[in-house]
């Protein structure tokens, strides 16, 4: 078994390979658009699994924690002229400081409860968006790019590259998680609270951890939206998509391992930008819901639990 | 002379208007077998998630170790000593039976302070709890492969891998057959001698009677009886208790 450090080096070699590979390999420009949605998923997929499929707790309010790292972008960018990786980082503290708060207002709450808190959060997160004139308010606000990206390449291929290195950061910050006394701590929290406290697990502590975690890696994720979409509006920031998505990823990939994340959101992402280009986005939703649909029926712990399973038979 | 571990004086405790416990007043000496019995319903295991830390009593104390651990969580009651098992066994699905027993040590043992079991010191030690129980051959297996009696012996290998000053055993026996309980008050006695003390809750008489030193009875969230267990059984409140008037 691959040690932490190791994987983080081995992951970062991989991560440089494939921004080089792909930089000097891809020319049309699409592919980069279409690559920074599909590692934006990874993370927010990857993100949310920390919460909801470590501890076990379902978070839907994905989409408010994304807008915050998103809008938090465009204060910065109106009150200063910060580089965006600074803008990831505030994007994400501001995010986690929501997380961490979320935490502690809603994690006595279980099951059903906790789900329905989050998605409230979301809705008065967007509600005080809409209400908030400075970033542009229900009307939404524009975000002129830098005509010159601060590497080689065009704007959208600098988004990439720092798409592609928060996707690098928050795989590794999940598999060390994994492999770590937190992350037993975490499984213990999801399989029973109660034994979990009984064990020694300070439950509450923990999962305020994965609260702000998650929170945090969903808001840097948001932070270079604006410069990505030019556009910002409330409706589309807050989609639901994104908490659908972040949600039925993990849960076709499977929650219980780091790579079960980027396993959906690769298989999710490509298809839904396959739709895109080829019948109408329109469609998106419709084919993650039959997807989850399918794989609840069929492999409710996901690609990773069923090749887990298959493996496991194949031994005994 | 030695105090005692454990010293609980007036505990109540009440869901509405439902009175589950009502001035409790118990004394656990250290290396004690202790039997607790009483009829369904009549408030044992509502004490143990009282002493515990999984229900917050409403009035009295509780002293553990010469400590007060009134309002205090769950987990630092573990960290104290006080470990206990649940009467439907609650491993943790997802893991292994290692993976099991390493979650207390890594969060119990090792929060102790002065004690860092190293990784390999807390492979061996899950091991030998395994061994213990006779679990050693499934220890890479996940829970749902182990019988109803492998299951009850995970539970108390779990509570015992925190390295606990007292156990709480509630209702380990439930279920099992004559020859599967013998196998839990064995390893019951081997832990008593090791050190620990227990309480048993139990609805078993047999095991009961053969395991405790001291019995005490409950009945509708009251104690009624507190003794040697053949004297405490032969007292008429027990007795009303168990067979009507």
């Amino acid at each position: 078994m691959m040690s932490t450090v190791k994987f983080w080096i081995a992951s970062f070699v991989v991560s440089i390979a494939f921004l080089v590979l792909t930089r000097w390999l891809i020319t049309n420009e699409y592919y980069f658009f279409a690559g920074y949605q599909v590692l934006q998923f990874i993370v927010l997929a990857t993100a949310w699994n920390i919460l909801g499929g470590y501890t076990g707790y379902t978070n839907f309010g994905t989409g408010a924690f994304f807008a915050v790292g998103a809008y938090s972008a465009v204060v910065l960018h109106k009150l200063t002229s910060l580089p965006v990786p600074v803008m990831m980082l505030v994007g994400g503290i501001m995010s986690g400081i929501i997380g961490f708060g979320m935490g502690y207002l809603t994690l006595r709450l279980k099951g059903v409860f906790f789900a329905i808190a989050t998605l409230a959060l979301a809705i008065v997160a967007q509600t005080l968006i809409v209400n908030w004139d400075y970033v542009g308010g229900s009307r939404g606000i524009y975000v002129i790019r830098p005509q010159h990206a601060p590497i080689s390449g065009s704007y959208i291929q600098y988004l990439y590259s720092l798409m592609l290195a928060l996707t690098w950061v928050s795989v590794a910050v999940a598999r060390t998680i994994e492999r770590s006394t937190l992350g037993l701590g975490f499984n213990a929290i999801r399989d029973d609270e109660l034994a979990a406290e009984a064990g020694g697990v300070p439950t509450l502590r923990l999962k305020l951890i994965a609260t702000t975690l998650s929170g945090a890696l969903m808001g840097m994720s948001g932070a270079p939206l604006p410069y990505y979409v030019t556009y910002l509006d409330p409706a589309s920031s807050f989609n639901l998509s994104y908490a659908v998505n972040s949600v039925a990823m993990p849960m076709i990939g499977g929650m219980t391992s780091w790579i079960g994340p980027i396993v959906g959101a690769v298989l999710l992402g490509t298809i839904q930008q396959l739709a895109t280009v080829t019948i109408s986005s329109a469609l998106n939703l419709l084919i993650v819901g039959v997807l989850l649909i399918l794989f609840v029926v069929i492999a409710p712990n996901g690609v990773v639990g069923l090749m887990q399973s298959r493996w496991r038979a194949r031994i005994r | 002379m030695v105090g005692p571990i454990l010293e609980v004086t007036g505990l109540g405790k009440r869901f509405g208007g439902f009175v589950a416990l009502q001035n409790i007043n118990v004394s656990v000496a250290p290396g004690e077998r202790l039997g607790l019995i009483g009829p369904n319903g009549s408030g044992k295991s509502t004490l143990v998630n009282c002493l515990s830390g999984a229900l917050h009593h409403d009035s009295g104390g509780i002293v553990f170790n010469g400590r007060r651990i009134d309002g205090m969580p769950a987990y630092q009651r573990t960290r104290l000593g006080l470990a206990r098992s649940f009467q439907l066994p609650k491993p943790f699905r997802s893991l292994n039976l290692l993976d099991n027993l390493r979650i207390p040590l890594l969060y119990t043992v090792n929060a102790r302070h002065g004690a860092h079991l190293s990784g390999a010191e807390i492979d061996e030690r899950c091991r030998a709890l395994l061994a213990d129980v006779g679990l050693i051959d499934k220890a890479r297996r996940l829970p749902r492969d182990l019988t109803q009696v492998e299951m009850r012996k995970l539970e108390l290998a779990r509570a015992v891998a925190s390295a606990p000053r007292l156990l709480f055993a509630d209702e380990a026996m439930a279920g099992l057959s004559p020859s599967e309980v013998e196998e839990i008050l064995v390893v019951l006695f081997r832990l008593n001698e090791q050190g620990i003390t227990i309480v048993l809750i139990e609805h078993i008489m047999r095991a009961v009677m053969s395991f405790s030193t001291r019995l005490v009875v409950l009945v509708a969230g009251q104690k009624i009886a507190d003794g040697a267990p053949q004297e405490a059984i032969r007292n008429p409140e027990v007795e009303r208790a168990y067979l009507g008037e």
